[in-house]
């Protein structure tokens, strides 16, 4: 039996009827096309289909579409602003922190609730806060320096943001 | 020195905002109208006959479209080297391993799929099974395949100079042992394909692949449908590192089903069939035995390898040879015996990954000459630079080093990582260990026997002259190629690199063998330079001719046009460019000449610009049995220092610091060298500490996923001291060569001396988990 459910995916409000046991990473992917969010194992093991619910950070693969009726889910379509990049991605952009991309929509994601609660972390802050999320490319290191880049940016240091 | 406009730079990647804002498409982002999903049966049982396979119940459930066996698919034989072709699409009399493919049900969504799959009714004869790579070369050990008694896909013998006077010469020898474990390449993004038959009998498959080209004819042949008839496209990939390098069952299935239904057909593994098709990193065990002046002469190596490889073969032979092959250097040997074979057992087949063959038993030697060291007493770094290979120099097994900046990478990171004040003088607990490796930049020749291109690009200007669009079928699987295709085609032709636009990944652009053997950057690199200096020539002699000058006074540079250095009497083209233009938005202002302008000159004269280049590599390597293997235009080559703190307590192994030295050449882009240096490392490190895919007593995976198949983390991780060194590589393009495999090299070896500089304990099995470290603790106390 479908069900009705309403949330706000990146400040759009949407309805869908859904089948109780399809996870919130199918219905973004499936029903709404959103397939910037990443399937990699569907067991929350790797953070690839990480999204933003009502400001925390989840794995959306562990996450039943149902749960999310009546709240906000912020995916990596969401980030940009008048078509420009929100500042975490330009700092993944120029820090050379994307190599094959398919941790990254996740990545980003961790980090902006990671910035959004704490706008000046230190790098183990960093660390800690994309450890549920794998990266097999880049060995993490331009990762956290595109977000401590992000972070000086972002708290509007006028600094050097490198 | 060159002076580079695009080269040499931080340039962004080319993918890198659609990789960020989530629009870059993967193959399972990619739907069609109509599409069926697909699924498929493999083997619950390890080893057994099939007796009979009922899909009756499957192909009665609502929303089933096809079923297929091996029944509908055939019995061609494929696999990855010709002379090992040892896998069907589906299982027919045996199955091999847990995991073998058996059926494919084609439905109209997944559940669907998997249910009808469970339907398959399948009756096995259970034979003995073989895990063990040593058991099964065992006479009586369950055989798997007929045709290769003793369970030996392939051995290799190879001497190259006379071992046993060598040895006769020598003052001591050292022997060492070493054993690691099969590994999982674990890319975050799982194979996924969508397959497309249209009515005239052609086929385009979307897919995930490091490799469309080889996907292509295997497709092809097990199909038995013109290699013309395929069109592989490769979307964005997440990740490969070498097993995403051969055709799969998932490819192959879907193409057939879509055959048999006329529909666009979906397949993707799940997190547990990447698992279970494996095709990663092979177990291997290495006997080495180096002889030795007293002076710290090395003189002679003895290598002897056992590899277990599954059920098929794969990538297998190459792999035997490789663990060989890439022992050569990059030290000076006088004679050098390797004696390889690869196992069969009825676990999921291995394959290449990053390090192909070479990563295990370099690990084993470079610990070996750790040993050496600190039996001479020697600094560990005197020793290698005493018997290091420079440019120019030949190996014992006739690889030719054409530029190899190893000293200046071993003295590197001596400086870069204070070696001189750590080295000895660290506290118990605290360790520094280094290694050196090299590897190859693109094979030197393809897997299959044949003359053909390694790769062709095309250069076609669009009709207004601003866009460079370069068309490839190379593969961006994530280690930057196209963006080192971009730069490379920018640079040469002297435009921006945001006039270029790189479209690749697709066998109808062009013939390029693809992302294995660390081969885009100088093969695909070539093609691209030779295609972009042939759109150059056609502009600039059109540009002479209007002009009345002599094409050698003409230079593009960052997109404008110099007439002996200046800006030259360029009005009456301005003037016809702009009547021709009337109404476009951006008529040139500029005080040069724009390429722009100079190319829709051109075109106006010749019709649509078009360039191609190709590269195939010149014979390389000797004349003697698996010669080719190992060969490469060029080789890239590493050195590292690993620091480490060892909890004596425990056995917890901490890696603090790491200083990575690499020889690209020249390095066309200096972010993506240094990604590729952390990236190396990283794996060698989850490789060294934590990866081991483990198997119950009837051969299931026991930990086919990324929870229990741990690898590093972001806190894992250290940085890295990355040192990017440059050699000018007479064979590469611009003299760029490799830099994705080849920093994976050292890496398991610093570690493990810097494990045994903190503890004096030597580790020769990995992985190094607290428990193994902490058993060999306790043993070294007792005694
Ligand atoms: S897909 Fe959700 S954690 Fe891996
Ligand atoms: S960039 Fe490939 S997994 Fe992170």
């Amino acid at each position: 039996m479908k069900r009705i459910i309403q949330m706000t995916v990146n400040g759009e409000p949407v309805e869908l009827a859904i089948e109780p046991n399809r996870t919130l990473l199918q219905v973004l992917r499936e029903d709404l096309e959103l397939t910037g969010t990443k399937h990699g194992c569907g067991l929350g093991d790797c953070g690839a289909c990480t999204v933003i619910l009502d400001g925390a950070p989840v794995n959306s693969c562990l996450v039943l579409a149902v749960q999310a009726n009546g709240r906000e889910v912020l995916t990596i379509e969401g980030l940009e602003e008048n078509g420009d990049l929100h500042p975490i991605q330009k700092a993944f952009v120029e820090k050379g922190a994307i190599q094959c991309g398919f941790c990254t929509s996740g990545m980003i994601l961790s980090a902006k609730a990671l910035l959004d609660h704490n706008p000046r972390p230190s790098e183990i802050d960093i660390r800690t806060a994309i450890s549920g999320n794998l990266c097999r490319c880049t060995g993490y290191q331009k990762i956290v320096e595109a977000i401590q880049a992000a972070s000086e940016t972002m708290a509007g240091s006028g600094g050097d943001a490198r | 020195m060159t002076e580079f406009r695009v080269l040499n730079s931080r340039a962004p990647r080319v993918d890198a905002a659609g990789k960020a804002t989530g629009r870059a498409k993967y193959a399972d982002d990619l739907t069609m109208p109509g599409m069926l999903y697909g699924a498929i049966l493999q083997s619950p049982i390890a080893h057994g006959k099939i007796l009979n396979i009922d899909t009756s119940k499957a192909k009665k459930l609502r929303g089933v479209k096809a079923v297929v066996t091996a029944k509908e698919a055939g019995l061609v034989k494929y696999g990855v080297s010709p002379a090992r072709y040892d896998e069907t699409l589906f299982a027919h009399d045996k199955v091999r391993y847990v995991g073998d493919e058996i059926a494919a049900v084609a439905a109209v969504d997944l559940e669907t799929a998997q249910e009808a799959v469970q339907l398959i009714k399948v009756d096995f004869e259970e034979l003995p099974a073989v895990f063990d790579m040593f058991e099964a070369m065992k006479e009586g050990a369950p055989q798997l395949h007929d045709e290769y008694p003793n369970n030996i896909t392939a051995e290799v013998h190879q001497e190259f100079g006379d071992t046993e006077a060598a040895f006769a010469e020598c003052d001591f020898v050292m022997d060492h042992t070493f054993l690691n474990k099969r590994q999982d390449a674990a890319f975050i993004e799982p194979h996924a394909c969508i397959a497309v038959f249209d009515l005239d009998g052609k086929l385009t498959l979307h897919t995930a692949t490091q490799v469309p080209h080889y996907v292509m004819r295997t497709v092809a042949m097990v199909l038995g449908i013109p290699v013309g008839n395929v069109r592989v496209v490769k979307p964005y990939v997440g990740g490969g590192f070498g097993p995403k390098a051969e055709a799969t069952p998932l490819e192959m299935g879907a193409a057939l089903l879509s055959r048999q239904t006329l529909k666009p057909v979906k397949m993707v593994y799940s997190r547990e069939q990447v698992f279970l098709h494996s095709r990663a990193r092979h177990q291997f065990y290495a006997e080495m035995s180096l002889g030795m002046k007293n002076d710290g002469t090395m003189v002679a190596l003895k290598n002897k390898a056992v590899l277990d490889g599954g059920a098929y073969t794969s990538f297998g032979i190459a792999t035997v040879y490789y663990s060989g092959s890439l022992l050569g250097g990059p030290y000076k040997l006088k004679a050098m015996k390797y004696d390889g074979y690869r196992i069969y057992t009825n676990k999921p087949a291995c394959g290449a990954q990053r390090g192909h063959g070479g990563v295990a038993h370099r690990a084993a030697f470079e610990q070996l000459l750790d040993k050496t060291a600190v039996k001479l007493g020697m600094d560990p770094i005197e020793l290698r630079l005493k018997n290091i290979m420079t440019t120019g120099d030949v190996t014992i097994n006739e690889l030719d080093m054409s530029s190899l900046g190893m000293k200046e990478c071993i003295e590197a990171v001596r400086n870069g990582s204070d070696w001189n004040n750590k080295k000895g003088k660290l506290p118990k607990g605290k360790g520094i260990g280094m290694a050196c490796g090299f590897f190859v930049s693109g094979a030197g020749y393809p897997i299959y026997r044949s003359d053909t291109y390694h790769s062709t690009v095309v250069i076609k200007m669009s009709e207004d002259g601003g866009i460079v669009n370069v068309l490839t079928g190379s593969a961006e699987i994530g280690q930057g190629s196209d963006t080192v295709v971009a730069m490379i085609a920018a640079e040469t032709l002297g435009v921006p690199l945001e006039c270029v636009r790189v479209t690749s990944g697709d066998t109808d652009l062009s013939m390029d063998l693809g992302a294995y053997s660390s081969r885009q950057t100088l093969m695909t690199g070539h093609a691209t330079k030779e295609a972009a200096e042939q759109v150059k020539k056609q502009i600039v002699d059109v540009l002479a001719h209007e002009m009345n000058c002599h094409p050698s006074s003409i230079e593009f540079r960052n997109g404008k046009v110099l007439f002996d250095g200046g800006p030259g009497d360029f009005r009456h083209i301005r003037t016809n460019y702009v009547k021709e233009h009337r109404g476009w938005t951006d008529p040139p202002t500029d005080d040069y000449l724009t390429f722009k302008e100079a190319a829709r000159i051109a075109y106006l004269k010749l019709g649509t610009l078009v360039g191609t280049g190709k590269y195939k590599p010149p014979r390389l390597g000797g004349a003697y049995k698996g010669a080719a293997v190992g060969t490469s235009p060029a080789y890239g080559c590493s050195a590292q220092v690993v620091e480490v703190t060892v909890d004596m307590e425990t056995g917890q192994v901490t890696v603090d610091d790491m200083t990575d030295a690499h020889d690209c050449g020249l390095a066309i882009n200096r972010t993506s060298v240094e990604g590729q240096m952390q990236g190396s490392l990283s794996m060698g490190l989850g490789e060294t500490l934590f990866e081991e895919v483990k198997f119950d007593s009837r051969g299931r995976i026991l930990n086919p996923n990324l929870g229990e198949y741990r690898i590093p983390t972001a806190l894992d991780m250290p940085n890295v001291n990355c040192i990017i060194v440059e050699s000018n590589e007479p064979n590469g393009p611009y003299g760029a060569k490799e830099v994705g495999e080849g920093a994976i090299m050292p890496t398991i070896p610093a570690i493990l001396n810097a494990i045994y500089d903190a503890t004096g304990v030597r580790i020769n099995e990995l992985p190094v988990t607290s428990e193994r470290l902490f058993m060999a603790l306790k043993k070294k106390e007792g005694v």
